[in-house]
């Protein structure tokens, strides 16, 4: 191919580039002006003052609430769907018993389900156990509906460990829960850093559960507490730019450091789509 | 050995708590789902059974297959953008310097959740103070459509956030598997003379055709389960306009309380989802995948 070639090429993909990102920027522009220069001002053109206070406004008109939700919810949930995944992908493929592969079948179903067809049941069940508007609710949705993509990508990993280690570990008398906890566990942190990415942004990006489960200001999360908070705002752009900023930051930042754990995640969990 | 390894009681310990909490929380409700929806049911008072009258309702009612076929639209749209999506990952993948930072920069949009998504667009989408009104108009377009307003436009104009979001993801993919064909094939095809688009059709696509397979399943199924940025940008409308299955079936629940019927409609959802992914499945099998 020759050089004019490459050239066009790069200028495609440059283009797209451009395509990606752009919307981002724009958006983190106008978090930073007020309005009568959002609408009268070229979109591209920088912010003749940066207007910070418009996120000091947002964070304490409510914003900080629902962001200590989202970490603590997502948190738990990671700590509970990672530790629990592990353990039922060990018993799985690493001990003996008859019907293995049929729990492991069983576990997979649940990747190819659409959330929406269990959504009412789900609201009567925690209706009937008092546990609607309850963070709680949250917690264990979000662990039961990331198990199985997380065991999927555990997988891979528990195959392919030695059974040297585990028969080294057991004639020296190690207990079983030692062997996990001590020896297995340690060994899968590659693999379980990347569950624990891809169950993050799962967690702090989910809308629908909490949107449905819980009603009071309280136990919101960003993703659900900005959707009431731009209600309020409606009109004023340069808040809702800098709630939307502050609702992505911890993402991107994690992106930033994870690119490579990223990348690897989502091209694991290809299969949940 | 042996022994320890297959002690029952561990098992139990380490798998019940994860396979309770799945069975709990996904299966039942999808098999509750479909019983809720023999009901007559407010969410609230007592059900009344009524057989399959929801499930023949739902046959009859002409909002609902609207909203499969606004399902079904997003599931083409998606299926036929999967084409760019293969062809910019086959320029990234042809020795491009920089393809590693470009793919990370095209998979931003795919980190961010569907309601900022669904915000940002909205703006975007701005009638008069948007960016691409403000594009079109400083480019000569006199008076821009209400792009988010207007039932003929705004399927389109949903999907362009569909295809900002899922580029990332899909390029990801593709490139991943165009990575993973071993370079003698490409430069034996080059010294037989194969020009760099022949090269990508004749060897390239049939090499990672089990991929794009997989990706085909995937669009169409995940395009059929949209829910949270149409719920988000649009509510479904204008008058229905954008309503989808699974926006349908929420609205009928938590806003009209006809739990019963909606639950009929989650149902549904769910068979057609499985239905579906089998039909794809069986007519993208081929009886050996291509072997390298």
């Amino acid at each position: 191919m020759g050089r004019i070639g490459y050239v066009f090429l790069y200028l495609c993909l440059g283009v797209i580039a451009i395509f990606q990102i752009f919307p981002i920027v724009w958006l983190f522009l106008f978090s930073l002006k007020d309005n009568s220069e959002i609408f009268s001002g070229s979109p591209f053109a920088l912010p003749t003052e940066f207007r910070w206070e418009n996120y000091q406004k947002v964070w304490e008109g409510g914003i900080g609430v629902y962001f200590f939700n989202s970490v603590w919810i997502t948190g738990l949930a990671i700590i509970l769907t990672v530790l629990l995944a592990s353990m039922a992908t060990f018993a799985i493929t690493r001990m003996n018993w008859k019907f293995n592969k049929f729990v492991l079948g069983l576990f997979m179903v649940g990747l190819m389900i659409p959330i929406h067809s269990a959504l009412i049941p789900l609201f009567n069940m925690f209706l009937n156990v008092n546990l609607i508007d309850n963070p709680l609710s949250i917690v264990i949705t979000y662990t039961a509906y990331n198990l199985p993509i997380t065991m999927m990508i555990l997988l891979g990993f528990y195959y392919t460990l030695p059974r040297e280690i585990e028969e080294a570990a057991i004639i020296d008398g190690c207990s079983i829960n030692r062997l996990f906890f001590r020896i297995i566990l340690p060994m899968t942190a590659p693999v379980m850093s990347t569950t624990v990415i891809i169950n993050m942004i799962y967690n702090w990006n989910e809308f629908v559960f909490v949107n449905t489960f819980i009603s009071s200001d309280e136990y919101k999360t960003l993703t659900v507490g900005i959707q009431n908070f731009i209600g309020q705002y409606m009109t004023d752009w340069g808040a809702i730019g800098a709630t939307l900023i502050i609702s992505i930051v911890p993402i991107l930042l994690a992106f930033i450091f994870f690119s490579n754990k990223v990348v690897e995640g989502i091209s694991s969990s290809a299969v949940k789509g | 050995m042996n022994k320890v390894m297959s002690n029952k009681l561990v098992i139990a310990l380490y798998v019940l708590p994860a396979l309770l909490l799945v069975g709990v929380l996904i299966f039942i409700p999808l098999i509750l789902s479909g019983y809720y929806g023999l009901m007559e049911w407010d969410g609230i008072g007592t059900m009344k059974f009524i057989g399959l009258e929801n499930y023949s309702n739902a046959i009859k009612d002409l909002k609902f297959w609207d909203s499969a076929w606004h399902s079904l639209l997003l599931a083409i749209f998606s299926t036929l953008s999967l084409v760019i999506y293969l062809a910019v990952s086959l320029i990234l993948a042809s020795k491009i310097k920089g393809a590693d930072l470009l793919r990370k920069i095209y998979l931003i949009p795919m980190l961010l959740s569907s309601v900022a998504i669904a915000q940002l667009w909205i703006k975007v989408f701005n009638p008069t103070n948007g960016m691409l009104n403000n594009i079109l108009m400083a480019i000569g377009v006199d008076s821009p459509p209400a792009w988010l307003a207007e039932p003929k436009f705004v399927l389109f104009a949903i999907f362009v956030p569909i295809l900002w979001q899922y580029a990332g993801f899909y390029i990801l993919i593709y490139y991943a598997a165009l990575k993973n064909i071993p370079e003698s094939l490409v430069e034996a095809a080059k010294i037989d003379g194969a020009s760099a688009l022949q090269i990508a059709y004749k060897i390239k696509i049939p090499l990672i055709m089990g991929v794009i397979k997989v990706t085909i399943v995937l669009a169409i199924v995940g395009s059929l389960k949209y829910f949270d940025l149409i719920y988000v940008m649009t509510g479904g409308g204008p008058n229905g306009a954008s309503e989808v299955m699974a926006s349908y079936m929420y609205k009928l629940a938590f806003a009209s309380n006809d739990f019963g019927y909606g639950s009929a409609i989650g149902f549904l959802l769910l068979i057609i989802t499985l239905i579906v992914t089998v039909i794809i499945r069986k007519l993208t099998a081929t009886k050996e995948e291509l072997q390298y």
